[in-house]
């Protein structure tokens, strides 16, 4: 160290104050490198998305020129933009709703500390484990015009039933969306289940004596009470399901007639045909959509708490 | 006897209800994976509730790994789920020390900056394209660098909160014993990470080894992993409606998943169901 350094050191420590303890004992350079992954991997990433969605990046041209919204009135005028904005908004409501149902009544029906009710719970989790790509492709199997589904229909009705399940271009974004349910389903129940013992056993005992019966207790109190698992259930799985691939890849490719074609289906679709910058156009939709929601929705259910 | 029974119904209703839901929403699926993956190719062809007539599973398993390169491909999945994991935890966990701790603008900023990637979802295309230019689009370091990035996010969000819980008396107490900061967090506060950091490592395990999206985009067609695999044997056509094959995919890799559950499974309920009920 030579002298200059010396004096400097010496006059800055008379000045140690709160900041600069904070400096030598929780030293800056301990973030350094987890925001280098984050920064290069994944903010730059997002921030040359908002670039690229202007230009005219492809596998036909070596180089890439700006094009204004050429991207986006293209993905307007083909039909794509909106058909498959409003398919995944589609998907990811149904999602939400099927996952929390499913989620909520497993909670009710499991909520007593019985064993068989412990290995029930245990089972729900398995779907949750499981790849979404091996999920999806169970389904496509279970749900064949003359698979194990119709045929336990077939059975109960007395005559053969071949209910298409994955070939209708009306109902089967339904039956996609509540197999993304049902892998799901396990985790908001556990949410619930962990919910609903926060609440305390004295206030429904006051309640049971005071002649409440089982479902005024549920909608008067616990599911009121249920209100931070409401929202962490319902924000988990509707952002979630915007970003979902794997299940409908597997079951249905997007089809029948591009009727279950959510966003990132699109974009790997465009990406194989190598248009780059349409594929970047319709995952800066995403994002954009993702955010537009992300924040009312989380800031909505966080009132609804406060309120309740 | 009778009349308590006839007084709580629930008790006779409840154990069947619960029987009868997991007969038919989960005993259904399971079942068609078990007996599809025993089954002969012929027999496998149209999937149904009947058992194999004669159990194939063995000769199936073998096929996987023979033909679907499961044994490559694991090789694969392993090689990019270990350094991530590490490397997301190991770096996540220090710098949500420093951002637990130290309570200025910048780095309230900074810690909004950190957890934006629990909410915003990677942009894969502008990924591949960044991945290009250093040299990395194909590798499995790229991806590795990818994984660790998008899960950075979720180490920092979880870990932070926790680090926030721990007494920050226990440090003071080695710092003035002389310890360096490095000292502190490695001897001090690691440790006391082990509850949160195996949830974490759980999570992103579970979304690196299930991944087929982004190991798509990145490695597709370069590097083996089960997912990407069983997405290629499934969509091509040596492996159409082979059912039997598919099946006994799936079950070889979900085991390994289905067996950390369930030897962690107070772990990861307590980790998954934390927070959210708060």
């Amino acid at each position: 160290m030579n002298a200059g350094a010396k004096v400097k050191l010496l006059l800055k420590r008379p000045r140690i104050n709160a900041a600069s303890k904070a400096h030598s004992t929780h030293p800056i350079w301990f973030i350094v490198p987890a925001f280098f992954f984050l920064i290069i991997f994944f903010i730059v990433p997002t921030v040359l998305n908002f670039v690229y969605s202007f230009t005219d990046w492809s596998s036909f041209k070596t180089e890439v020129n700006f094009s204004g919204f050429s991207n986006f009135t293209q993905l307007f005028s083909s039909g794509n933009l909106v058909a498959d904005l409003r398919i995944t908004i589609l998907y990811a409501v149904l999602v939400a709703v099927f996952q929390n149902l499913f989620g909520f009544a497993l909670a009710l029906l499991l909520e007593r500390d019985t064993l068989l009710n412990r290995i029930a719970r245990a089972s729900f989790f398995i779907p949750v484990i499981m790849s979404a790509l091996a999920v999806g492709y169970v389904f496509q199997a279970v749900l064949e015009p003359k698979g194990p589904v119709n045929s336990i229909f077939s059975f109960f009705a007395g005559r053969p039933v071949e209910i298409p399940w994955l070939y209708s271009t009306t109902w089967t974004i339904v039956v996609v969306s509540v197999i993304h349910a049902w892998k799901w389903m396990g985790l908001a129940m556990l949410i619930f289940l962990a919910g609903l013992k926060t609440i305390d056993s004295e206030v429904l005992e006051a309640a049971r004596i005071d002649g409440a019966s089982w479902f005024q207790t549920l909608r008067t109190i616990r599911f009121p009470l249920l209100a931070p698992a409401i929202t962490f259930n319902v924000a988990t799985s509707l952002l979630g399901s915007m970003n979902s691939f794997d299940i409908v890849q597997a079951t249905t490719q997007g089809g029948p007639g591009g009727t279950t074609e959510l966003l990132n289906i699109y974009i790997v679709r465009a990406f194989g045909q190598g248009l780059f910058a349409q594929a970047t156009a319709m995952s800066l939709v995403l994002l954009v959509m993702v955010m537009v929601l992300a924040f009312p929705l989380i800031w909505s259910l966080r009132k609804r708490e406060q309120i309740l | 006897m009778l009349t308590n029974a006839l007084q709580r119904p629930s008790r006779i209703f409840q154990p069947l209800a619960v029987l009868l839901t997991m007969i038919f929403s989960l005993g259904v699926p399971f079942w068609v994976i078990i007996v599809t993956a025993g089954k002969s190719a012929v027999e496998a062809r149209q999937p149904n509730l009947a058992l194999p007539s004669h159990w194939e599973l063995g000769k199936n398993i073998s096929t996987t790994f023979s033909e679907g390169n499961m044994g490559i491909a694991s090789l694969g999945s392993l090689l990019l789920l270990i350094p991530s994991v590490f490397g997301v935890l190991l770096l996540g966990a220090m710098a949500s020390w420093v951002l637990a701790r130290r309570k200025t603008r910048g780095l309230s900023i900074a810690y909004t900056i950190g957890i934006s990637g629990v909410i915003v979802p990677p942009a894969i295309v502008p990924i591949v394209l960044l991945l290009k230019q250093i040299g990395l689009q194909g590798t499995p370091l790229g991806l590795i660098g990818v994984y660790i990035g998008m899960y950075m996010s979720t180490v920092i969000f979880f870990i932070t909160g926790f680090i926030r819980t721990i007494p920050i008396e226990l440090e003071e107490a080695a710092r003035v014993d002389g310890a360096n900061p490095m000292r502190v967090f490695f001897r001090i506060i690691f440790p006391l990470l082990g509850p949160v950091i195996a949830t974490a490592t759980i999570l992103v395990s579970l979304f690196i080894w299930n991944d087929v999206f982004y190991a798509l985009f990145v490695v597709g067609g370069r590097l083996d992993t089960l997912p990407l695999n069983l997405y290629q044997v499934a969509s091509s056509g040596l492996y159409l409606q082979n059912w039997n094959l598919i099946f006994s995919y799936i079950l070889l890799m979900t085991l390994p998943m289905l067996l950390v559950f369930i030897f962690a499974q107070r772990r990861i309920i307590s980790g998954v169901t934390s927070g959210a009920v708060k």
